[in-house]
């Protein structure tokens, strides 16, 4: 379980301070998709960064599984991350390592051993059906194949979460079906929490079961995702959803 | 033609391979120095993994007065350092520590902006994943960067080329010392010639060399 707590962040940027998350209290449950959703600038990228603390917050706190995560450092953090996969938009995999090498990159720094992390590289890429692609770079990959290798290699160290930062953002529709399927998957199959952000309210409304809606660092609203798209109660959500007239 | 080399083929051979170890020692031993210092100035600069925006500012400083100073200027200041380091401030070994002098910062610079191209989105992945500053260092700056560090390689292994020309003129022997004696001060035009056909050939060689192997190492293009 992931719990935002009153969380806030303030960036201060020559002399003046833009509030990217104000008081913003969350819940993720366990087994959860959960779709963070806003325009771009609402503060979504921040509010996941927050949650493996690769952004730090202003104030607030961060409790997973119960315990406060805030203050973590060195060695506790690094831990902490290990239980934690991340996705992002770009991929952002090693174009210098095969994509075998990057799905167990995740070993590699823990210092598993090399028979032990190729045995899990072969099995995770066999799960995103790129077991022929092993010794390929991922500059020879279609940007799909390439999302999928980010997630395996997001799954190496076996997390309890996944956090995806728009990772079907840059990918055509086809593709982003396909990553969205797999997703689904690792959450039904291996019981993997994820916590999605997006601008896309297709996103949501194919893989999460519940959704919050982000609006200028505030949310705004939250809950099953059935719910809020069937009986919107805020502006902003109508909005997104499309559901506002024209002359609004 | 055959009597030319006769006459000077062990002198021009000699000189090359004198040339030659001047450029690559120096450039081995500004490696073994630069690729710290450009690791230090990309990972103190500000965002980076670990800012420090004073021993940034004082590092780029250091580096920017060494980048600054002439070799020629370099070669005649640095003697007393190097008579102390060597116990000689003439010859090859006299010429190799103004070399690695004049060489270091620009190494350091080179070393530095590869690694900037590297990229935010990859170290921040390997963050995500719990990697250390030093693992981030070794298995993802260094590591991805290494095309780019060796394009750099062969462009700082060419200027030593050049600047261990201007030492030939203090006496550090090589090419430039045979062109600078028997083309200047004997008129010997012939001999002077053929020092720059092998420098032409010399750089060329290495360019090539080092674009082929950057284009192996490199996984991005294929």
């Amino acid at each position: 379980m992931i719990e935002l707590a009153d969380l806030s962040k303030t960036f201060v940027v020559k002399g003046v301070a833009h509030t990217v998350l104000d008081h913003v209290n969350l819940t993720v449950d366990d087994g959860d998709i959960f779709g963070i959703i806003g325009i771009s600038g609402a503060g979504k990228s921040t509010l996941v960064r927050c949650i493996n603390l690769l952004e730090r917050p202003t104030s607030g706190s961060v409790l997973i599984d119960g315990v406060d995560i805030t203050g973590y450092s060195g060695r506790q953090l690094s831990d902490l991350r290990c239980r934690i996969g991340m996705v992002f938009q770009d991929f952002n995999l090693f174009a210098q390592r095969t994509v075998l090498e990057n799905v167990t990159f995740p070993l590699e720094i823990r210092k598993d051993p090399r028979h032990k992390r190729e045995a899990r590289g072969r099995e995770l890429l066999e799960l995103v059906g790129l077991s022929e692609k092993a010794h390929s770079y991922p500059a020879q990959l279609s940007g799909g194949q390439q999302q999928r290798v980010s997630i395996a290699r997001a799954l190496a160290n076996h997390p309890s979460v996944i956090l995806c930062d728009e990772a079907t953002s840059a990918l055509d529709s086809l593709t982003t079906n396909s990553v969205l399927k797999l997703l689904r998957q690792i959450n039904q199959e291996l019981g993997v929490t994820i916590v999605a952000i997006t601008h896309e309210i297709s996103v949501v409304q194919k893989i999460c079961n519940k959704v919050a809606i982000i609006d200028d660092a505030r949310i705004v609203e939250q809950g099953l995702t059935a719910e809020i798209i069937s009986n919107p109660q805020h502006e902003v959500s109508r909005r997104l959803l499309g559901a506002v007239s024209w002359d609004a | 033609m055959r009597e030319f080399l006769a006459e000077y083929g062990d002198l021009l051979l000699s000189g090359t391979l004198k040339t030659l170890a001047m450029a690559l020692i120096g450039t081995c031993a500004a490696y073994v120095l630069g690729i710290p210092l450009g690791v230090l100035a990309t990972a103190t600069a500000p965002g980076s993994l670990r800012p420090h925006r004073g021993f940034n500012m004082v590092l780029g400083w250091i580096i920017n007065i060494g980048r600054s100073i002439p070799f020629i200027i370099l070669l005649v200041a640095l003697i007393p350092f190097t008579r102390l380091l060597m116990g000689t401030s003439i010859g090859t070994t006299g010429a190799i520590v103004p070399l690695v002098v004049a060489a270091t910062p620009f190494v350091a610079r080179m070393v530095e902006s590869s690694l900037q191209e590297v990229g935010g989105g990859v170290v921040e992945a390997a963050l995500s994943y719990g990697a250390s500053t030093g693992q981030i260092i070794t298995k993802v700056m260094l590591k991805e960067g290494l095309p780019l560090i060796i394009r750099g390689a062969s462009i700082t292994l060419i200027t030593l080329i050049g600047y261990s020309a201007m030492a030939g003129a203090i006496g550090a022997g090589g090419l430039g010392d045979i062109a600078v004696r028997y083309g200047y001060y004997r008129y010997q035009d012939n001999v002077m010639f053929a020092t720059i056909i092998i420098l032409i050939v010399l750089v060329q060689g290495i360019q090539s060399a080092g674009d082929l192997l950057a284009r192996v190492v490199d996984k991005r293009n294929r």
